[in-house]
């Protein structure tokens, strides 16, 4: 049935012989991912030059607005909690007691030591009021029929300039991602693996990241358990919640 | 005859005051500049020396390769081995570790939370052995502005200028926020003992100095540390000595292991053999520039002054002086004049210079925006060169100009004396 209604909505495209509009396939992932709220339990192992580390972590999200991290391992890390609210993302040390604004230059610091910085998670922005997307044109990718899109920058105030995504054409859940520098250079890419279908609707569930400017061999984001439209209480979006 | 001479020109102003004011202000100005300009140099080179490069620098390669992002993440291990090794190999120098890393600096309110931040560079360096040498070595005592030296854990110096930004005063916490040598984060109180001018503009805008052992524990480093350097035992950088040790250090390193430690000279740091190489030729080529112009002044007194006496010789050769008699007592007063005056400008050059080498010149109001580490103060640097250096265009200039002038003499016609002096 779900086959029908995906051949139903590209029908005017098949038609016609064209590629679908970039709107429309980013609509279809929204339509597929979005949802009002997340709780997830993940596994995030970085592998660095010396060694790979791993962290476990609980998140709260409701829209993409607003987020509640708590570190839950390794020891030294364990207690660690980020809010994000909105624009503004504060961290809770345990072992200094202190709760200390992320901002400015620090935004584009690591996030404990991955390849994804603070300003990639805080990127909250609908990709098509900041992108102006096109389709490239069909690909395939791990036996996968794609859509490459390619998105660049209507806004200045965007850590990327251009985005190449590759997007699943029947599960609407993008597979792979590049973003890119105004000067051309790749400096970050993301395969999405181990999609799954988790309440009717179809979701990766292993994230490699990988800063192209950093060595190592990236960070592994693995989502080991993931409930959706659940009802988060709203005084975990507050300070308050974070000692 | 030299005797005679002397007393000749002492008796007679008109023939020795002017030459040799021309000598002593030439003399003065090339003794000056010289000691000035290595002064320059070498406050360069022992700032980074200090600072930064030690005389000497043990690495990891894989560090050393990218050592202007100082990545903790390939700091050396094991350094108390390490250190032991070197102090056994190489008892000429003293060994100290350092830990050079970033990172946000926050202050809190009254509540824990972030009141003001900024960030900054930091340095682990030995503050609390008896012994170290270390708050000797950065000039701290000498630094202070407010509050004291670290005395026990958990302290820190903070430059004054990022202290005042934002707004700390000694004994309030300030909290480090950066990254541990394995990638993860970290978060760390300290306590600010005192603040600090370092003295370099970069410096001053956003830098602390905590004891290494409280920066090993914040950033998860126990055994190791970013780099150790390497000081001679004499305090002075040797050059040969060191590329010498560098050599025998490398003899046993394995260039295969991205971990092995290497060992680098204060030439082969922080571009200083290219800058050094190019100032010393800059320096040089002024220096010779300048010897060469006052080569010629002093030469060209040299020779006004055999021209101003042409009517004086044309008596004594009338008289029956011998015309080789006369040219011989002119080039000995050419080498009394160059000589006192040489003697008496390098005196000048040198008094100043030693005052300019005590005190020196704050150029700070001028260095507001700079962002490489240059010291705020430059001093002259009194050499062995800086006491010789002067009698080049003093003596030699003015010997030969008065020798080439002379040389008329031997033309002069005694038949057309009579003529002239009438």
């Amino acid at each position: 049935m779900k086959k029908i209604w995906i051949l139903l909505a590209f029908l005017p495209e098949l038609l016609i012989g064209q590629n679908p509009s970039a709107e429309r396939i980013i609509e279809q992932i929204d339509r597929n991912m979005a949802s009002k709220s997340r709780i997830l339990t993940a596994t995030m192992v970085v592998h660095a030059e010396r060694g790979s580390r791993t962290m476990e972590m609980k998140v709260w999200s409701e829209g993409e607005k607003r987020s509640f991290t708590e570190y839950l391992s390794p020891a030294r890390d364990k207690g660690t909690k980020m809010l994000k609210l909105a624009d503004q993302l504060w961290l809770f040390s345990p072992s200094a007691d202190r709760i200390i604004q992320i901002s400015g230059h620090m935004l584009r610091q690591s996030v404990m030591g991955s390849d994804l910085s603070y300003e990639d998670m805080m990127d909250d922005r609908k990709l098509t009021d900041v992108y102006k997307a096109t389709v490239i044109g069909p690909d395939v990718l791990d036996n996968r029929n794609c859509w490459v899109l390619e998105l660049r920058a209507k806004a200045e105030d965007v850590a990327y300039f251009m985005r190449r995504m590759w997007i699943d054409q029947e599960r609407n859940i993008p597979l792979k991602e590049e973003w890119y520098a105004k000067a051309g250079k790749l400096l970050k890419q993301t395969t999405l693996t181990d999609v799954k279908k988790i309440d009717g609707r179809w979701f990766p569930t292993r994230m490699v990241y990988k800063d192209m400017l950093k060595t190592g061999a990236g960070t592994e984001f693995i989502i080991n358990e993931i409930k959706f439209d659940e009802t988060i209480p709203e005084s975990l979006f507050s300070k308050a919640a974070l000692r | 005859m030299i005797r005679f001479i002397l007393k000749g020109l002492l008796r007679d102003r008109q023939r020795s005051l002017l030459p040799v004011i021309v000598v002593v202000t030439g003399v003065f100005l090339t003794v000056f500049l010289q000691c000035w300009m290595t002064g320059i140099l070498g406050d360069l080179v022992d700032f980074n020396a200090r600072f930064t490069t030690g005389h000497v620098k043990v690495v990891t390669k894989a560090y050393f390769e990218r050592i202007e992002q100082t990545p903790n993440d390939l700091a050396l291990g094991e350094t108390d081995k390490l250190i032991g090794s070197l102090q056994k190999e190489f008892p000429d120098m003293e060994w100290i570790q350092r830990i050079r890393f970033g990172g946000l600096i926050d202050a809190p309110d009254s509540r824990g939370e972030t009141r003001s931040q900024g960030p900054a560079v930091g340095w682990g360096i030995d503050l609390l052995s008896p012994g170290s040498k270390e708050v000797e070595r950065m000039n701290i005592k000498k630094s202070l502005v407010k509050g004291s030296i670290p005395s026990r854990r958990g302290e820190v110096l903070v430059s004054d200028q990022f202290a005042d930004k934002l707004k700390v005063v000694p004994g309030d916490q300030i909290t480090l926020l950066g990254s541990t040598m394995y990638g993860s984060m970290t978060v760390y109180n300290f306590t600010v003992a005192g603040t600090v001018k370092f003295g370099s503009s970069v410096l001053d805008r956003g830098a602390f100095i905590a004891d290494i052992h409280d920066v090993q524990l914040a950033l998860d480093m126990p055994y190791a540390a970013s780099e150790i350097l390497g000081y001679f035992n004499t305090n002075h950088y040797e050059r040969q000595q060191a590329a010498a040790n560098v050599t025998r250090f490398m003899a046993g390193s394995d260039p295969n292991d991205p971990y092995a430690p290497v060992m680098v000279s204060l030439r082969d740091q922080n571009g200083l053999s290219s800058m050094v190489d190019y100032m010393d030729v800059v320096s040089a080529i002024f220096i010779m520039i300048f010897v060469m112009a006052m080569s010629l002044v002093l030469w060209n007194a040299g020779l006004l002054g055999g021209l101003r006496r042409y009517g004086e010789v044309g008596v004594r050769l009338a008289v029956g002086e011998s015309k080789g008699h006369v040219y011989r007592s002119l080039v000995w007063e050419s080498v009394l004049i160059g000589l006192i005056g040489s003697v008496i400008g390098t005196a000048i050059g040198l008094i100043l210079s030693f005052w300019l080498q005590r005190h020196g010149i704050d150029v700070s109001a001028f260095m507001k925006n700079a962002s490489m580490m240059l010291p705020a103060v430059f001093r002259a640097e009194v050499t062995p060169s800086s006491f010789y250096i002067g009698f080049i265009p003093g003596l030699f200039a003015t010997v030969i100009g008065t020798s080439l002038a002379g040389i008329g003499i031997y033309k002069r016609k005694t038949a057309q004396l009579f003529k002239e002096l009438e």
